[in-house]
């Protein structure tokens, strides 16, 4: 069990007033907040080691290269990869999703097939988009049904020997739906098409086993799992890492140069060329470490219960509609108040203290689909309790006597 | 009235409410009331696109002063239209160049003239100077 009072003395930002009242952190999926734990670990570095890696003889360098590889490390027994080069340091899942986008411009044909998920964030729609201008290749798309489920048939419909990558997002961050992931990986692998899961939203809810999954591609963010802004990973297999051309070009990146050929350096320093974010590759470790130490089990079942008690109590104020009902979802509550924008919901919870996200989420397609312009959503973190949940009821309902 | 004047009588108003609820509850209301613009003039070529809510603006010219109408699908950013309509619509054009809307903070709404709300009211407020601008031209 999780003992969220005690958890809560490691956020000091959860201390905090907003306009007045105490902050309620409720916007969980955009980022969630940093613990003392890797706050200290940013603080110690800057104080004990900053220096530049993987190429000073001098001590701090060392020190710091150490330091960075070894939570490179810790990264990859998180997620079980097979390999620590396996594990790319990126600046944030976007990131990611564009280095392997860019990649795949060399391999794909025009003809060649596409498949992403109708769930998408936008940073998973525009680089394919990007992707199919360069090289000729056609974007499908796995339609959704009412529940803001994928309907799987008809990815199964959509497969071919023509398809040779498939882009889904583990969870939804509108809508907080499980992907069937598993099925989704087997699927396509059986026509020789490879997958790229984007996992920013599922990092915090969900441990994933990469190597069980047979995923060939998973990026997320760190500042998702309690780690700090502007560093991420990507996980790649090691032979579509061999496969796929450097990103960038720079220092870090090569192993020989002249000017008439370079020679790239091995994984994973072929995709991460210039000084990396070298504190935040750290703090990331950090980040891991802090969750794993509360335990993801624990994690899931305390934001279950906080799902399930938001849902009820949300159902009881009358015209709201929540979006995204599966019975597979994580800690995230997407609604709308009848005949209210969520823009003026939003404005009034934020007077109350109250941090929610209003809008489309970065995510058209599924307000396209439910015919609305955005939703108002509150997202969970093991942080967060049932008196907050409280406190945003009782803020929906002065925000709806207020504008109605 | 000059756009001072009227901006002037609009922070008496406002200096005449408590809290932030009292503040919010006048906008609400002045959004709930005003009928802003003409269905005719609520097309595409008129939508200023926030990440949030949308607003529309429609501009004419008058015995050589610059008239707006315009609205939007959320109603708080509808009240603070109403408010900057007051202001500047009915005005001459190198008035409404010249003004400015530091009124509005102090009215206790700076936040919704913050770029990062994404509500289309930034985009409104160059737009309605870029007509002015425009109809300035005219003038000349």
């Amino acid at each position: 069990m999780l003992n969220v009072e005690n958890i809560r003395k490691d956020f000091p930002i959860l201390s905090r007033k907003v306009n007045g009242k105490p902050l309620v952190y409720l916007d969980n999926a955009a980022t969630s907040q940093t613990p003392q734990q890797v706050i200290d670990v940013i603080v110690d570095y800057y104080s004990n080691y900053n220096a530049n890696i993987h190429r000073g003889v001098h001590t701090l360098s060392q020190e710091a290269t150490d330091l960075y590889e070894a939570s490179r490390q810790k990264i990859q027994a998180h997620f079980n990869a097979k390999f620590s080069h396996e594990i790319i340091f990126t600046s944030g899942t976007t990131h990611g999703i564009n280095l392997v986008a860019n990649g795949f411009s060399s391999i794909l044909k025009k003809g060649d097939e596409i498949i992403v998920s109708a769930l998408e964030h936008h940073s998973n729609i525009v680089p394919w988009q990007m992707l199919c201008e360069r090289t000729g290749a056609i974007l499908k798309v796995i339609p959704m049904n009412d529940e803001g489920e994928l309907i799987i048939s008809e990815f199964d419909a959509l497969l071919s020997k023509t398809t040779k990558l498939v882009f889904v997002n583990h969870i939804s961050n509108a809508l907080g739906t499980i992907n069937p992931i598993e099925y989704i990986i087997g699927k396509a692998h059986e026509v020789g098409a490879a997958v790229l899961i984007d996992g920013a939203q599922s990092t915090p809810h969900i441990k994933p086993d990469l190597q069980a999954l047979d995923v060939d591609f998973y990026v997320t963010s760190a500042h998702k799992i309690c780690g700090p802004t502007g560093i991420g990973m990507l996980y790649g297999k090691e032979e579509w890492l061999k496969k796929l051309p450097p990103y960038q070009g720079g220092g870090e990146m090569i192993a020989e140069v002249t000017f008439e050929k370079t020679t790239y350096a091995e994984l994973p320093h072929k995709f991460e060329a210039g000084t990396p974010n070298i504190c935040g590759g750290i703090a990331f470790g950090a980040a891991v470490d802090y969750m794993n130490n509360i335990g993801f089990d624990n994690i899931a079942a305390y934001e279950n219960e906080l799902l399930e008690y938001g849902t009820e109590k949300l159902l009881q104020i009358e015209g709201l509609k929540i979006y995204g009902v599966s019975k597979h979802k994580t800690s995230v509550i997407s609604f709308n108040l009848e005949g209210i924008h969520p823009y003026d919901v939003g404005t009034i919870l934020d007077k109350l203290g109250i941090a929610v996200r209003t809008g489309h989420h970065c995510a058209q397609p599924i307000m396209d689909f439910y015919k609305i312009p955005g939703t108002v959503r509150a997202s969970f973190a093991f942080y967060n309790t049932k008196a907050e949940i409280d406190a945003l009821v009782e803020g929906v309902k002065k925000a709806k006597m207020m504008l109605s | 009235m000059s756009i001072e004047e009227i901006q002037n009588e609009i922070i008496d108003e406002f200096s005449m409410f408590e809290d932030w609820e009292e503040r919010y509850q006048y906008m609400i209301d002045l959004g709930k009331d005003l009928p802003l613009i003409d269905d005719q003039y609520k097309t595409d070529s008129n939508i200023i696109k926030g990440c949030q809510s949308k607003v529309w603006v429609h501009a004419e010219m008058n015995n050589d002063k610059v008239e707006f109408t315009a609205d939007s699908d959320a109603i708080i950013t509808k009240g603070i239209i109403a408010i900057l309509i007051r202001v500047f619509s009915n005005q001459h054009p190198k008035d409404i160049i010249d003004a400015d809307t530091d009124f509005i903070d102090k009215i206790g709404l700076k936040e919704h003239l913050s770029p990062t709300r994404a509500n289309g009211l930034v985009s409104m407020v160059k737009q309605l100077k870029m007509y002015a601008i425009a109809y300035q031209t005219q003038l000349n």
